[in-house]
């Protein structure tokens, strides 16, 4: 069986030569598998991405994927969630076992590139790098650290950064690597390494899992920019643009002031020619990008609210997390979430 | 089908082969061979289309470019600005040292409980059972969490064990003094070596004296003697070699050698995982020698010792050594387990390089070639030894 498939690909090659990537594969392949798969933090990314005692994912990356997934089946149960590593994901990804992260990747130069051939539709969550360290130890710079043990995630810009850091500073450190992200930190509560480094959100997600959270300080400095946001292979336009309006319709409809609660009675009686195009009532702009339907923003909007509403409800200062909106906050209100008009 | 006919006709067959069997057996071979190339040829050629569908280049090009990332331990003097090759390299090194200690260290603990597998004391017999059952029948990547999870419960690096003068046991792993690399090392190393040559040289002289005379003396004074009298003599013209001792400052020990907890665990695990299946092999070994060599060896007169040493393991050995090839693999193998607890074994360097560089099927054709050298040396030098106590036919 197998080897008749072997027989048939090397047959379509040398018939048909190597197949030129078509816009819309991609797209074309989720539509016909009938779900999307999903990378995220494995096995878990508090806030960001944890299964629930149902076995259900929920967290800020988690909806991210299900409003893709309204997107283009109208539908946010048809995401399958893969787990995957900060080392297995990119390689997952390159090789079609998903179809998109939604994982905390930061975007760079070398992973947008010809060389890796990824592609970064839109940001979902500005970030830095930043460290932690026990209360103990008395620091309060990371220029303190000169000599440290320190625990990171191999694979990720994160330890890139580190050794970025402790080079321009004329540091020495000695890392621990460790690629399951649990493993990591019971290494760092244990005392295996003074600093714990991730980027500031993650890290403010692992600390609310050590034995006693309040003994660890996260340090103020960011020592890098972490701009992150869900990943595709490059070379499928219509699912870029489906990923990259999702998000803006995420954002738009904060800055339109449209959110769960009142998003029907607003397409109902709004007037504004502008949230009658986003949310559906007029036009066709959620088909000119390939969406299962016209209102598509309206359906996600109708099922998570807007991205303050996901922000807060897994993020935010109520959760355990407690993080601040700061620059994840809408242009308007004095952050960098700005959406290209949807017009 | 009838089966009522009495002769069957001879079937005519559906491809006339020619008669002969040689022929016959070139033509099914040829067949096979090429099969194999062609299976061969498709797998490639589906990489590579694969790999152009999605736009990714096959080539080693990407050795030669710097690294980035850092590695926490190893042979080489790696920074983060080297190449790809040399951290794989790294990664490699330390691969190797854990499979080297790992081999010797698991052989010695392996034959040590096999033999007390096998002891006539009941309490011995039945803990070395125990100890064998449990080992073998739990998965190595749960002992190597366990173990792991144990070298973390050690104090903390401030409150470091200090058992002896310059040793420090700690979650970091363990500080132990160290010897520069300078000439008067080197001098001392070189007396050391010249002594034991000469031990050795003592012993044959010895033994070729008992086969002429029958009389037999002891080289272990006069051995020892040049074992220590050597190097310090050395010492004494070139200078004593300088000893640096690890010593606490801020968040580390520095200077002196250091083994750290995740080489440790893997290195205990291994051990003890490796050890009771090699228990098993020696024990079997022994078992398979008549219990007529015992006895013949007994009404010689032999001594316990001697029996086992000059009768019964020689003859076992050839029953043990093939099996033990494979627990030397599997020990090697095992140890990519490493990237569990964050050893930074050739795996673990070849995830992040393939993360970093996107060549996969360049980095793991790289690693599978790497484990296979290894495991095929392996093998070569157990052959080698397996022959050399092959039982020599006369």
């Amino acid at each position: 069986m197998k080897l008749t498939a072997f027989a048939a690909a090397a047959a379509a090659f040398m018939v048909f030569g190597p197949v030129e990537a078509l816009a819309g594969r991609d797209l074309d392949q989720i539509r016909s598998r009938g779900t999307l798969r999903c990378g995220v933090q494995g096995p878990s990314n508090p806030g960001f991405g944890v299964p629930d005692s149902q076995g259900r994912w929920q967290g800020f990356n988690v909806e991210i994927c299900r409003a893709v997934a309204i997107t283009i089946f109208n539908d946010a149960n048809r995401v399958e969630f893969v787990p995957v590593t900060s080392q297995s994901r990119f390689p997952a990804l390159a090789a079609g076992e998903v179809d998109i992260l939604s994982n905390n990747s930061t975007w760079t130069l070398t992973r947008d590139s010809n060389v890796n051939r990824f592609n970064f539709p839109a940001i979902v969550f500005y970030d830095g790098q930043s460290v932690m360290v026990p209360r103990r130890l008395n620091v309060t710079s990371a220029r303190q650290l000169n000599g440290a043990t320190v625990c990171v995630q191999p694979g990720t810009t994160t330890e890139l950064n580190l050794n970025d850091f402790f080079r321009q500073h004329n540091l020495r450190f000695t890392p621990v690597v460790i690629s399951d992200l649990d493993e990591l930190r019971r290494a760092y509560d244990s005392g295996r390494c003074d600093v714990f480094t991730n980027d500031f959100a993650a890290l403010a997600a692992q600390r609310t899992l050590l034995t006693r959270p309040a003994d660890h300080v996260i340090l103020p400095e960011r020592i890098s920019k972490e701009p992150l946001g869900p990943v595709i292979r490059q070379g499928d336009e219509e699912l870029t643009n489906i990923v990259a309006w999702t998000v803006f319709a995420l954002i738009e409809a904060e800055e339109l002031g449209i959110n769960m609660a009142n998003v029907e009675q607003i397409a109902g009686s709004s007037t504004n020619p502008l949230v009658r195009r986003f949310l559906g009532v007029e036009g066709n702009m959620g088909e000119s990008i390939s969406a299962a339907r016209a209102d598509y923003a309206r359906q996600i909007i109708r099922q998570f609210g807007n991205y303050g509403e996901i922000y807060n409800r897994h993020l935010g200062p109520q959760t355990p997390l407690g993080l601040d909106r700061g620059q994840n906050n809408i242009w308007t209100q004095g952050g960098l979430l700005y959406a290209p008009p949807a017009r | 089908m009838s089966t009522t006919s009495p002769i069957m006709p001879a079937a005519k067959p559906l491809i006339p082969l020619p008669a002969g069997t040689t022929m016959r057996g070139l033509l099914w071979q040829a067949a096979l061979a090429a099969a194999v190339i062609f299976l061969g040829w498709s797998i490639y050629n589906n990489m590579l289309t694969n790999m152009a569908a999605r736009g990714l280049q096959f080539g080693y090009g990407f050795l030669n470019r710097s690294a980035g990332f850092p590695i926490g331990e190893g042979l080489l003097n790696y920074t983060p600005s080297d190449t790809y090759a040399r951290a794989l390299t790294q990664g490699f090194l330390n691969t190797l040292r854990v499979a080297v200690v790992g081999i010797v260290l698991a052989t010695i603990l392996g034959v040590l409980l096999g033999l007390a597998r096998l002891s006539a004391n009941p309490l011995l017999r039945s803990l070395t059972g125990g100890y064998i059952e449990i080992i073998r029948n739990t998965p190595l990547v749960l002992q190597l969490v366990f173990w792991h999870s144990i070298i973390l419960q050690l104090p903390s690096v401030r409150q470091a064990l200090n058992p002896l003068p310059g040793f420090f046991l700690s979650q970091r792993g363990v500080k132990m003094p160290a010897l520069l690399a300078e000439p008067a090392l080197y001098s001392c190393l070189l007396a050391l070596l010249t002594a034991a040559i000469l031990w050795v040289g003592l012993a044959r002289r010895e033994r070729a004296r008992q086969i002429e005379t029958g009389e037999r003396k002891s080289t272990l004074i006069p051995g020892f003697a040049l074992l220590i009298g050597l190097p310090v003599l050395a010492g004494f013209v070139f200078g004593a070699p300088t000893v640096e001792f690890p010593e606490l400052t801020g968040f580390n020990f520095e200077g002196g050698l250091s083994l750290s907890p995740e080489f440790f665990a893997l290195l205990i695990g291994l051990v003890v995982y490796t050890s009771a299946f090699i228990a098993e092999i020696v024990r079997s070994g022994i078992q398979s020698v008549h219990k007529g060599q015992w006895e013949a060896a007994r009404a010689l007169g032999l001594a316990p010792g001697r029996i086992m040493r000059l009768v019964i393991l020689p003859q076992a050995l050839r029953v043990i050594i093939p099996p033990m090839t494979s627990q030397f693999l599997n020990l090697t193998k095992n140890s990519s387990l490493a990237v569990v607890i964050g050893y930074p074994d050739l795996v673990s360097v070849a995830n992040t390089s393939i993360n970093q560089t996107g060549q996969a099927v360049e980095v793991i054709s790289l690693f599978m070639a790497i484990y296979l050298a290894i495991s095929l040396v392996t093998s070569l030098l157990m052959n080698m030894y397996n022959r050399a106590v092959a039982l020599k036919e006369r």
